[in-house]
């Protein structure tokens, strides 16, 4: 089959690969810079074809609000929004991950605290991978750094999600989602039907039939032993997605001295980096954590163990380096170096930084 | 005749819907949510669609009324159930959807969620208790509380000057194009449960006809927290709550 | 006059002792008995077993849904 190429913006390949992977249901409210996400999905009129419902929700409130009912009925669902949406949204987010629902959450930071502004911005990243909602709980998060790869997360983002019952977000940023490129489209998937889900997805509220035991989504339980048992149950699972999924890409890092680890926008800066320093004669490399929970820390552990030192590069006033040095558990030194509010650093600052703070 | 006589299946008239569990309610003795889970249950049952609903419980008294009906259940977040029950009405439109909902939940933390839900026209029923008052956290003052009544957050009595008027919520949903249905029932008396029941069995079958919203208050009492008796309470509903919160069709297009 | 006779069935575990069906019956059949049920509330029952007409007013108003209602016509 011809391969389905395009040139579109980031956002605008969420909503074709969500049409694409044989999503269910899109809710979500407007936002900059997202609001593309929703804009394609009405312009494309994917209920004609597919039978995809696409509504645009009275606040983040709603929209997480439906898709946490969308997602109990076994539906492939998501939402999109940007930061202070996405901290609107964290109640929902934490109810579906106690209720140990699948759905898909886009966020496409930007700066913030409060209103902020509408650049580009890392700032969410502890929002996104420390649970982000009250509870003790975490999400699946993806970090594309392409218009590709925010192609590919989305069915990626719910084969995790439904393999572990569990919410993944797609932390993107306002550079990813409106940059255009080129994208290869995947080809239609089939959205599968009432009777394939209710066979599938046994606790599923998808009316209870005389040969089953009633269908109760909660999060809700008083008991304080069950309630434990619960959150043993969930920490198990965080543990084997630890193990087993964990997805991160490294650059000229063999005969490195020095490392960058950088994810989304931010490590396409630092891909350059790499290179500028190399021309200098500065052997750097590249990690890019893919899956920012569960982050790549055996990795990074490992790098620890035969480099000099690390450099964080993120645009927020440094949230990934803590988990860095937690990787890397004091054996190299590891500095930060970040631009905020809606800056993206460029190259020759990252060479800079890594000149001064790192390089011996 | 003797008892043992008339007791015998073939003479019974009305017995426990199938569709409520044996486990006991937690409500106060002699609390309307009781009935009106009663009512829910048979109007399921003598539809015959258990295998086809699918309702979303509130946080409230309520939270826990997938204990009692035999039905598949989502638990929402508090207020949020009408944006709960429209996930899952758009995504199984074949089903038969309603939330139950209390005054707290409803017409305060979830109003956005309610009237937008309403002014969609989402096809599915809100069951609407309305007691004037938070059962749950003890008593605390509603949207919903009347002037003057005392609760454990307005122990002068509710003084509208500071916390504003009792909202009338069908008052608000019922102009919305959205709605088709929107009526305010009581439980108090063995007439008004069989109106009430009347009234939820059609908000369940504009579903079926895909009419658009349908939303059933019941003016309802918390004897508890009105800190009286149930059948005072009953007494003190006529002479307090139907004064502002009248029974009868708002809507019914 | 209708010849109708009723009874009723009190589920006398599941009875709060609420009153309701009390005040709700048109006839003066049920009463709340003098002894306790298991959680120790005092259980509705027919104190005037003769007078029931088998309306249901009892069951309808009934929050626990504990009362069955028997009905024979004369």
């Amino acid at each position: 089959m011809k391969e389905d190429i395009r040139l579109l913006k980031g956002n605008e390949a969420i909503a074709m690969a969500a049409i694409r992977c044989g999503c269910d249901g899109y809710f979500g409210y407007p936002i900059t810079p997202q609001s593309e996400i929703m804009e394609t999905l009405m312009a494309e009129q994917p209920w004609e074809d597919t039978g995809m419902v696409v509504l645009q929700a009275e606040s983040e409130v709603a929209a997480i609000n439906m898709v946490y009912g969308g997602a109990g009925c076994g539906k492939k669902v998501m939402t999109s929004s940007s930061s202070p949406g996405i901290s609107l949204k964290q109640e929902g987010i934490s109810y579906i991950a106690g209720a140990e629902l699948p759905c898909l959450i886009v966020n496409v930071v930007r700066g913030g605290p409060g209103l902020g502004t509408i650049q580009p911005s890392q700032a969410d990243y502890f929002q996104a991978v420390k649970g982000g909602g009250h509870g003790d709980y975490k999400l699946i998060v993806l970090a594309p750094n392409s218009v590709q790869e925010m192609a590919d997360f989305v069915d990626l983002g719910f084969e995790l999600g439904f393999k572990y019952r569990n919410p993944v977000m797609i932390l993107s940023d306002g550079i990813i989602g409106q940059m255009m490129e080129r994208v290869v489209l995947p080809p239609q998937k089939k959205r599968l039907t009432e009777a394939e889900i209710e066979e599938k997805y046994l606790w599923a509220t998808t009316g209870k039939k005389n040969n089953r035991k009633q269908n109760v989504i909660t999060s809700l339980e008083l008991d304080s032993e069950s309630m434990e048992a619960n959150n043993l149950r969930f920490q198990e699972k965080y543990q084997v997605m630890q193990e087993e999924e964990v997805r991160y890409e490294e650059y000229m890092s063999d005969d490195a001295d020095y490392m960058l680890v950088a994810f989304g926008s931010c490590a396409r800066i630092c891909h350059k980096a790499v290179e500028l320093a190399r021309e200098q004669g500065i052997k750097v490399g590249l990690l890019r954590p893919i899956t920012l929970f569960p982050f790549p820390k055996k990795q990074i552990a490992e790098l620890a163990e035969n480099k000099k030192g690390f450099l964080t590069v993120e645009m927020n006033a440094g949230q990934m380096v803590e988990d860095v040095r937690l990787a890397v558990c004091g054996k190299k030194p590891v500095e930060f170096f970040g631009r905020l509010g809606g800056i993206v650093p460029t190259p020759d600052e990252v060479l800079e930084a890594l000149k001064t703070k790192v390089v011996q | 005749m003797d008892i043992k006589e008339i007791m015998k299946p073939e003479n019974q008239v009305k017995a426990k819907s199938k569709l409520l569990t044996d486990v006991p309610m937690h409500y106060c003795p002699g609390c309307s949510h009781g009935v009106v889970h009663k009512l829910i249950a048979e109007v399921i049952e003598e539809m015959g669609i258990q295998e086809n609903t699918v309702a979303v419980s509130p946080v409230g008294c309520a939270v826990f009324a997938y204990n009692y009906i035999d039905i598949d259940w989502h638990e929402a977040a508090h207020g949020r159930a009408p944006a709960v029950a429209t996930g899952i009405k758009r995504l199984q439109p074949d089903k038969f959807v309603f939330t139950y909902q209390g005054d707290g939940d409803l017409a305060a933390i979830g109003t956005a969620e309610t009237i937008h839900a309403c002014n969609r026209g989402e096809n599915f029923t809100i069951i609407f208790i309305n007691n004037g008052i938070y059962g749950m956290t003890g008593g605390q003052m509603a949207p919903t509380t009347l002037e003057g009544m005392k609760t454990s957050t307005s122990p002068q009595g509710r003084d509208v000057s500071m916390a504003g008027f009792p909202l009338k919520i069908a008052d608000m949903v019922a102009p919305l194009d959205g709605m088709r249905y929107v009526t305010r029932q009581s439980v108090h008396t063995p007439t008004a449960v069989r109106k009430a029941k009347k009234a939820i069995r059609k908000a369940f079958e504009n579903q079926k006809d895909n009419k658009g919203g349908s939303l059933v208050e019941i003016v309802s009492t918390c004897n508890a927290g009105w800190k009286m008796t149930p059948a005072k309470a009953n007494e003190w509903l006529v002479d307090n709550m139907f004064p502002a919160y009248p029974i009868g069709d708002l809507k019914n297009v | 006059m209708a010849k109708v006779k009723g009874a009723v069935e009190v589920n006398t575990e599941m009875c709060k002792g609420c009153n309701l069906c009390v005040v709700a019956c048109p006839t003066g059949v049920l009463s709340l008995n003098k002894n306790v049920n298991v959680k120790g509330y005092n259980f509705s029952y027919m104190e005037n077993p003769e007078a029931c007409i088998g309306c249901s007013s009892c069951a309808d108003v009934c929050p626990d849904a504990c009362i069955t209602v028997y009905r024979v016509k004369l």
